[in-house]
This record gives C-alpha cells, sequence and structure tokens, in this order.
C-alpha cells in the first residue's frame, strides 16, 4: 500500500521503471507474433492478378499525390517568400522515424500502445507521435528497444490545439473514449462549429504546430453554463494504425539513424507529407 | 530425469509465465474489459492446492512485474495479489471440497475484490472507474476457472508424479 502511494505521489521509482522496462519488451514481442505471422502469409501467399490490381491502385494513388505536391512546392515557396516579407523565421522541416506498434497496454482504462522504437533508436520521453491521419500521442515510457505511447483520447492526456478556420486556441483533452476529445474552457461566444479541424498549436512546444489532432464534431450551447461543449473526434486512427512516425523537431535531429527527412507542416495550410489527402485539403 | 519437487517449480513458473503473456495479449481496444485476470486465475489455483509452493514475497515480485508490463502505478497488482491469496490460504480447505461450480462463484468474489482494490488504485491515480464495467474480468475469470483448473490439475499430475 505504502509503496503505490510512494510510486503514485512522488517520482522515486521512475528509475527502476525505466531500468527494468527492458524486461518487459520480449512479452510484446511474443504477443504480437500472430500478427506477424499473418502479416507474412498475406505477402507469400498472394495472387499475381491481385498483386497487379494493387499495384495499378497505388501507382494511381501516387499520380494524384504527386500532383498535389507540384502545388505543394509553389505553395511552399510563396509561403517562405511572405515569411521573408514578414521578417518571420523560416518553418521548420520535421524528420521522421517510422515504428511499428508492437502492443496495446492491457489495463481498460487507460490507452497506452507500445512501439518498437527506443532510445537506441533516438527516441526520448515526450516525443510526439503521428500515424498518416494525424496526431497519435506522445512517448512517456521509452526503454532501448521499445516504448509507450499515451494516446491523445487518454483520460490523463491534454494538447494545445487551434481552429484551422480561424485560429482560436483552446486545449483538446481525451476523454478515455477512443473517439472523443472535448476542449476546455471555451467560452461562449467563440467561433467553432462542427466540422473544423483542429490542429496543434505548437504552444508548450511538446507538440510541432500544424498537424491535424481532431475534427469538431459537436457543439453545445448551454445558457446555464459558462463553457461551451465541444466534441471533437481524433484524425488518427488510435485502434487501427500499425505503422505510426516519431517525429523529431528541426533542433533535436542531431544525429537519427535511419531517420527520413520529410516536408512537414507549416502553419495551417499544409501537413506533413505523410497526411492523407483530406487533411491536406482541409487547409485551403 | 528432474526430481518431482523440481518439475513443480517448472510447471508453476510455466504457468505464471504464461499467465503474464496472456495477460498482456492485444485485444481490441473496447474488447479489453472482458480480459480474465490469468495471473490472479493461476494464484489463486497454487495456492488453494499446493498452499506452500507459493510464498507471499513471490506474489508480491509478481505482482510488481505485471505492474512494469502492463505499465499501470507500482504495487497495483501486487496489493490485489496479496489480499487474495490471504483470503485463500484462510479458506483453501473449506474450498477445495466445493463443486467446480461453486468454486467458481468463489473466484467470481475473489477476483471482484482484486479488481476493487486495483480500481482504487486506478482512482488514485487519476483514472476514475465510472459503472460496473471493472466486474467484468471477474465474470470471465469464473467462467474461465473450470478450464483453468482442469488444465493445471492434468500439467501437476503429469510432472509432479
Amino acid at each position: 500500500m505504502g509503496l503505490v502511494v510512494v510510486g503514485l505521489y512522488t517520482d522515486r521509482l521512475e528509475p527502476l521503471r525505466e531500468k527494468f522496462a527492458q524486461l518487459a519488451t520480449p512479452f510484446y514481442q511474443i504477443t504480437d507474433v500472430p500478427s506477424r505471422v499473418n502479416d507474412w502469409r498475406k505477402d507469400t501467399f498472394v495472387s499475381e492478378v491481385d498483386l497487379k490490381l494493387e499495384n495499378e491502385a497505388l501507382r494511381t494513388e501516387l499520380l494524384i499525390h504527386q500532383r498535389k505536391l507540384q502545388q505543394l512546392a509553389s505553395l511552399a515557396a510563396e509561403n517562405v517568400r511572405l515569411r521573408q516579407l514578414l521578417n518571420a523565421s523560416q518553418m521548420l522541416q520535421d524528420t521522421v522515424l517510422i515504428a511499428e506498434l508492437i502492443g496495446v497496454s492491457p489495463n481498460p482504462l487507460s490507452h497506452k500502445v507500445v512501439i518498437n522504437r527506443g532510445t537506441k533508436d533516438g527516441a526520448f520521453k515526450g516525443q510526439p507521435v503521428l500515424d498518416a491521419f494525424g496526431l497519435m500521442g506522445q512517448l512517456i515510457d521509452v526503454g532501448e528497444t521499445s516504448s509507450t505511447v499515451l494516446l491523445i483520447s487518454d483520460s490523463t492526456h491534454a494538447i494545445p490545439v487551434q481552429v484551422n478556420r480561424n485560429g482560436v486556441r483552446a486545449i483538446a483533452e481525451g476523454t478515455g473514449d477512443l473517439n472523443s476529445l472535448s476542449l476546455r474552457h471555451v467560452s461562449a461566444n467563440t467561433d467553432i462549429r462542427a466540422g473544423d479541424l483542429l490542429v496543434s498549436s505548437g504552444l508548450g512546444e511538446r507538440f510541432p504546430v500544424g498537424y491535424p489532432v481532431a475534427e469538431v464534431l459537436q457543439v453545445v450551447r448551454d445558457p446555464g453554463k459558462a463553457f461551451l461543449t465541444v466534441i471533437a473526434k481524433p484524425m488518427a486512427r488510435l485502434d487501427r494504425s500499425r505503422h505510426l512516425l516519431l517525429v523529431f523537431a528541426d533542433r533535436d535531429k542531431a544525429s537519427v539513424p535511419g531517420a527520413l527527412s520529410l516536408p512537414a507542416a507549416a502553419s495551417g495550410t499544409t501537413s506533413s507529407s505523410a497526411s492523407s489527402s483530406s487533411s491536406v485539403g482541409g487547409g485551403q | 530425469m528432474l526430481s518431482p519437487q523440481l518439475n513443480l517449480y517448472f510447471v508453476i513458473a510455466f504457468s505464471f509465465l504464461l499467465a503474464l503473456v496472456l495477460s498482456v495479449y492485444p485485444l481490441p481496444m473496447d474488447m479489453r474489459w472482458w480480459r480474465p485476470e490469468f495471473v490472479l486465475l493461476v494464484a489463486i489455483y497454487w495456492i488453494f492446492f499446493m498452499p506452500l509452493t507459493v510464498s507471499f514475497t513471490l506474489l508480491c515480485v509478481l505482482g510488481l512485474f505485471q505492474d512494469l508490463l502492463e505499465g499501470v502505478p507500482f504495487g497495483q497488482h501486487s496489493l490485489g495479489l496479496v489480499i487474495v491469496a490471504y483470503i485463500c490460504i484462510l479458506s483453501y480447505q473449506r474450498v477445495r471440497n466445493f463443486s467446480i461450480w461453486r468454486q467458481s462463484c468463489w473466484i467470481f468474489i475473489l477476483v471482484g475484490i482484486a479488481q476493487l482494490t486495483d480500481n482504487w488504485v486506478q482512482g488514485m491515480a487519476g483514472r476514475p472507474l465510472s459503472g460496473i464495467q471493472f466486474l467484468y474480468p471477474a465474470l470471465t475469470s469464473a467462467l474461465l476457472w473450470p478450464l483453468c483448473h482442469r488444465w493445471l490439475n492434468a500439467m501437476t499430475h503429469r510432472y509432479h508424479h
């Protein structure tokens, strides 16, 4: 009982947890075996026709993305010129590292997943994690070869966001429900409506600016309350994505083995090149 | 051939390892409430039928390891395990003579107690619980008990004698 209290209210036990975190990795690797076998089966026993079809679909998709990218180049150049006019700082180029999900936290009250990257790959505590559709969360426990991600929907997580349409800032809190976030302390006359895209605002300097976080589902104006009730749905597929991206902001890029350099977010108009077409389009 | 005593320790260690793996096996997010408390079930079995083989210290360490594995506050599972183990030690002579389904009912209560302490700790950690969901694992554990009992019995008889 005393141990529980010490563990909860002080951080004395943190070093212990970090030291032994390595012991937990094999268990998650073992439980990941069935899905690995399934992946292998899918890769191995596949007909040529299916492969050709998939190839065709991918080519088409590539073409669409390339067209978008052409526009992006000129937009990025224009953005740089405008920023120079304003004497603003250059936009940051973020570097990402691809990680794979190897486990899901068994505790139903918390939303955490385990990934196969750790300090060996340059991951660090507090590092933002994305999937192809938006922000997923941040690293909280980092082992040598695996780490734990706290998802944005966890009831102990909050993230500073802004409405992409007009830049109104807010804090999006997890609710413990995978499909909803709630915005905290939004005053009753704020311009926010259903369908608005919420992107990370970069305040707090933990999450990089401009990645899509959630879409506003519902805004309830109750005259009896001082604040609006705003429910938003996370853009990232929190319970389905298997491949995640760890983001290194430029300042801590130093030397990351195997990291890819991607042109990334600038204030609201574009997002990571890994994000979906819908989130790119949403900014314009 | 190993001595029967050593064999028994291997069986116990193996059963606990398997229970730990099962307790972190990935389930869909919505299904996680229904996961039985495997480690607790195995611990209860060994205390009921071999009360002298499992020590409280060992259970405490096992609970700590499970906390580490699941990323919950240290001591959460230890607390539940030790409380349930104490009740088991007090009651094993009676429970051994119960029919299997009556044992299941007893398991439901024991796992329910452990779930209650688990959720106290989770509540202290800032994840308050709403509703009766925390008893789902007790229900599935109770339903799993006959299977668990039969399998561990078979293992013990095969390797211990």
